[in-house]
């Protein structure tokens, strides 16, 4: 066993930062607080790094573990430890808070150092969710997040924000109380908030199917699922840049996370049981979703809906239970961190032009901004998983393994390949080419470099993976393995007993 | 003779308090130096802590023939209850010095209701704790209405008065039955004779005990200002002046947690499955009502009393569980309310000006832009009161949640749970507020605050607190389930 502290700076840097921040940042020394910022998110990045260069991939079990005694009275231990399917997760999450500062460089002017420090917070605290091996330190890090994303939404917001910010919270938190409920079931059960001891833990079906019900109310809401997807339109096009582009890319693998790391393996005999059930509902998010992305008129709406079509894939994955389908999800759900990420930083470009969103206000950028128009055609390519990027990777090997599992569920599936080549090109065709829409088009000026930095990061990471997805699939190769062999015994208790 | 010398001892930070509260009542007629006064009154406390730390030992200790006793839920609960007075007089001197209500029977007054507190903590007959309860009612009525040109304090003095008077007549005549029925007013004597002449009694079907029973516990209800005994807290929160709805939403909690773990879980001990039910039905009545209402509110003491009403919800959670684990986890709650409060209502007071009161919503519009750290601190307390980590909040309404479980109430968890997310929303709202408006034109508004730093330090230490015990919360919880475990056992 490794006796490194690696996940507790992951976590707790970003947070100390984020608290420096706002002690040491204002709106005076702006420029002062953005390179603080940049700074201090280099160095969250930089100290995640180990968690690939130390990673063992041979190793299905938990790896950097750390344990302390926490809270003796209710046996709560600060408990963290990763294994291949968190690692990929906790680099992608310091990688976008990187990505977030140098996005919100010019175009945040109120309260930067407020806005920088939540996100770094919002950073260290989503790390800790995915390396949380203790229930309720993995709740408290759950909850918690939910406090600046709340703020980022609200403050630097767009008109209607405030309605979408309250709604966020409070979709969330209302699942995730149950989820609290199924903690303290188990806690009783066991004696402890060991994840460990809850994956021995036998229970009866009916049981595990009320506790992952619980569990699914709190996941289901963060993915988001259909129909509990509402919240997640109106969160991303009221939220900022950066707060759309965190909460693409990393929130909503929170809940992909969570169904891999609690409600499945907690409760393996319902998983299996409501497996129908869970595909079913995958495939009208990936098919339904799609169509409802296509009417969209607003930009961002559009990628919000397209986010929940492709989350849709991930989940499709897991309940498939097969090694193709798991981790085919889990290409899917980084390769969909880094496109929509993209996607959102494309829009907010443009926005920051326009200050538009609407598709219809827009046509011809290409002629002004061929640079950029370049970048974004690329992005809406891989979003509709044109081989070569990674979008292409993740969504065909759920794909196949969805064939394998029944053909109609696959072919389903595979429909998406035309419906989200069909919204992501008909908006990149409206808002691209076609001739000069009107003045403030003509009048648009080309990105700048910092925007071109980013969106080259973005399209290296994108290309990247689509080229070589071993980046991911070597960490999850043998996590994956592991945990198709715990999926697959049962733990309803033998009858007598 | 010995006798009489150990009981003074064990009763000393009492004497201490009784002894200060007269001598400041009598100092303040002769001299015009206020801030002597309350020096003073802070000493007081401080000496009353001392003494109570130095006189504590881990054993039960009786005084006054069994009517008093010292053990450390007592001691625990005192210094509690001396923490958060003195806080409250850092937090309402600079109010108080503006209305013209910094004189010395403010101190004096508080003291003695300090007193009665004190007494309820240590109460160990019915009698020690009615007489408790008296002396820091009457204190607070006349507290309420100190503002004597105040229509509106004056009013709420008079729902407070008539109401609790009725509620003081109620929790009387059930103790005038159980001691009708056990032929004792010590609650130990009183346990035992139930334990033992049960069968005698036929059990708890004997209706007179019920009665005796339902009384006690509706009066116990009123105090805390439980459904359906909620109707004074509303009024009285937002009439009295800001300073003394500190005092009442505060400390007197400690108070009436101890006389209840001193009436129910020890005297009525014998019948809990039939208090259980009746706290059951007033926990979830409590927190939904609370909690639906809070949100129709725009004003933020009455939407706070209806906050306090839903916490009141939740502590019963704990106590209702009927066990040890409950019991702790319910003081934990106290304590946690207790601490939320005083940052609430500090932070309304830092707000405050001269003739003029920060308690209505609109004016925490645009704190943020104002003052970043006053507004940091609000949105702690906020998200402390709704339960959301990493705050004291949490583990608070987990700790309850969690002993409610284990009792069996399983159904009533999710329905609170579900409570609480209703309750989140008008949280959610005041850091809207803060963080999302603009802030209100009007003059008040755009000057600095005028509180003196003693103030905005404690207060800011207090709001961290809560944070700090979200981060760190065991030593609070061995402290509770210490003091718990040790007198209870």
């Amino acid at each position: 066993m490794q006796h490194n502290h690696i996940l507790s700076y992951s976590i707790w840097l970003p947070i100390l930062a984020g608290f420096a921040m706002l002690m040491m940042g204002s709106d005076c020394k702006a420029n002062f607080t953005r390179w603080l910022a940049l700074a201090f998110s280099l160095l969250a990045f930089a100290i995640t790094l180990p968690l690939y260069t130390q990673f063992d991939f041979a190793k299905g079990a938990f790896q950097f573990e750390e344990m302390l005694p926490w809270i003796p009275s209710f046996n709560v231990n600060y408990h963290l430890g990763i294994d291949g399917i968190s690692a990929p997760l906790i680099l992608l999450t310091s990688f976008t808070t990187v990505i977030v500062v140098i996005a919100a460089w010019e175009v945040i002017t109120k309260n930067i150092a407020q806005y920088m420090a939540a996100f770094l917070i919002m950073s260290g605290l989503m790390i800790g969710v995915f390396s949380a091996l203790d229930g309720l330190l993995y709740y408290v890090f759950w909850e918690a997040m939910l406090i600046p994303m709340f703020l980022v939404i609200g403050i630097w917001g767009g008109e209607n924000r405030v309605y979408a910010t309250i709604k966020f919270f409070l979709y969330t938190l209302l699942g995730s109380l149950l989820m609290l409920v199924a903690f303290i079931y188990l806690y009783h059960q066991t004696g402890s908030f060991e994840i460990s001891d809850y994956y021995q833990l036998p229970l009866s079906l009916k049981a595990q199917v009320l506790i992952f019900m619980a569990f699914f109310m709190a996941f289901a809401v963060k993915i988001p699922m259909w129909p509990v997807h509402t919240w997640l339109p109106d969160a991303h096009v009221e939220a900022p840049t950066g707060g759309s582009v965190v909460l693409a890319a990393i929130m909503l693998k929170l809940g992909g996370y969570s169904f891999l790391r609690f409600a499945m393996p907690i409760a393996p005999d319902a998983a299996h049981y409501l497996s129908s059930f869970m595909i079913t509902l995958s495939l009208i998010a990936i098919v339904y979703i799609a169509f409802v992305a296509l009417v969209q008129k607003d930009m961002k709406k559009l990628i919000a809906y397209s986010s929940i079509s492709h989350m849709g894939f991930v989940t499709l994955g897991f309940f498939i239970f097969s090694q193709l389908g798991l981790e085919g999800a889990m290409v899917q759900m980084i390769s969909h961190g880094f496109i929509s990420a993209a996607m959102f930083l494309c829009v907010g470009v443009l926005y920051d032009r326009m200050h538009s969103r609407q598709i219809a206000d827009y046509g011809g950028v290409v002629n002004t901004m061929p640079v950029f128009a370049a970048f974004a055609v690329l992005f809406a390519m891989a979003n509709s998983g044109l081989p070569g990027t990674s979008g292409f990777v993740g969504e065909f090997m759920v794909i196949l393994a969805a064939v394998k599992h029944n053909f109609w569920v696959g072919f389903l599936a595979a429909t998406t390949l035309i419906f989200g080549a069909a919204y992501s090109l008909w908006m990149v065709k409206r808002v691209f080419y076609g001739d000069i829409a009107n003045m403030h088009v003509a009048d648009l000026k080309d990105i700048n470099k910092r925007e071109f930095l980013m969106l080259a990061i973005l399209t290296i990471m994108v290309i990247g993976l689509g080229v070589y997805p071993k980046l991911i699939t070597d960490f999850t190769h043998t996590s994956a393995i592991q945990w198709l062999s715990h999926m697959a015994v049962s733990k309803i208790p033998a009858a007598g007993l | 003779m010995q006798t009489i010398q150990i009981d003074l001892l064990t009763a000393l930070p009492e004497l201490i308090v009784l002894f200060m509260a007269m001598l400041i009542l009598l100092t303040g007629l002769f001299t015009k130096n206020n801030i002597a006064i309350y020096v003073l009154a802070q000493l007081t406390l401080l000496a009353a802590a001392f003494f109570t730390v130095g006189t504590h030992t881990p054993a039960v200790g009786y005084a006054f023939t069994g009517m008093f006793v010292d053990d450390t839920l007592s001691d625990v609960l005192k210094l509690m209850i001396y923490l958060g007075t003195a806080m409250m007089f850092v937090y309402t001197r600079h109010y108080m010095q503006l209305r013209g209500m910094f004189r010395g029977e403010y101190y004096a007054l508080v003291l003695f209701a300090v007193l009665g507190m004190m007494i309820m903590v240590s109460g160990q007959s019915m009698l020690t704790i009615y007489m408790g309860l008296e002396l820091l009612s009457l204190c607070l009525y006349s507290l309420v209405a100190l503002d004597r040109d105040n229509a509106k304090s004056s009013e709420a003095a008079m729902k407070y008065f008539v109401l609790g008077a009725l509620a003081s007549g109620m929790m009387l005549y059930g103790m005038s039955m159980i001691y009708g029925m056990t032929g004792s007013l010590n609650i130990s004597e009183i346990s035992s004779a139930l334990q033992g002449a049960l069968s005698d009694l036929q059990g708890p079907k004997n209706p007179m005990l019920i009665l005796g029973l339902v009384f006690i516990v509706a009066g116990l209800a009123f105090k805390f200002g439980a459904v359906p005994f909620q109707m004074w807290v509303p009024d009285v929160y937002q009439g009295a002046p800001t300073a003394i709805t500190m005092l009442i939403g505060s400390v007197p909690k400690f108070a009436a947690f101890a006389i209840t773990i001193r009436l129910l879980a020890q005297g009525l001990q014998p019948l809990t499955g039939e208090w259980q039910n009746m706290l059951l039905i007033m926990a979830v009545l409590s927190i939904a009502i609370g909690n639906v209402t809070a949100i129709a509110q725009s004003n933020l003491k009455r939407m706070l009393a209806y906050s306090t009403i839903s916490h009141i919800g939740f502590l019963l959670f704990g106590l209702m569980s009927g066990n040890l684990n409950g019991y702790a986890s319910s003081m934990f709650y106290m304590t946690a309310y207790v601490l939320m409060t005083l940052a609430g209502f500090g932070m309304i007071l830092l707000l405050s000006r001269k003739r003029f009161e920060a308690d209505t919503l609109d004016d925490l519009k645009g704190l943020n832009q104002r003052s970043k750290l006053a507004a940091f601190m609000m949105l702690i307390t906020m998200f402390s009161m709704a339960g959301v980590p990493p705050t004291i909040g949490f583990w608070a309404k987990f700790t309850v949640l969690q002993a409610a479980w284990q009792a069996g109430f399983g159904w009533a968890v999710v329905f609170a749970v579900l409570m609480a997310a209703v309750g989140a929303f008008y949280y959610l709202r005041i850091v809207k507020l803060m963080y999302f408006d603009a802030p209100k034109q009007t003059g008040a508004f755009n000057t600095p605050f005028d509180a003196p730093m003693d103030m905005q330090i404690v207060l800011s230490i207090n709001a961290l607190a809560l944070l700090a015990f979200g981060l760190l919360p065991q030593t609070l919880m061995s402290i509770c389930g210490a003091a718990i475990v040790r007198s209870l056992q």
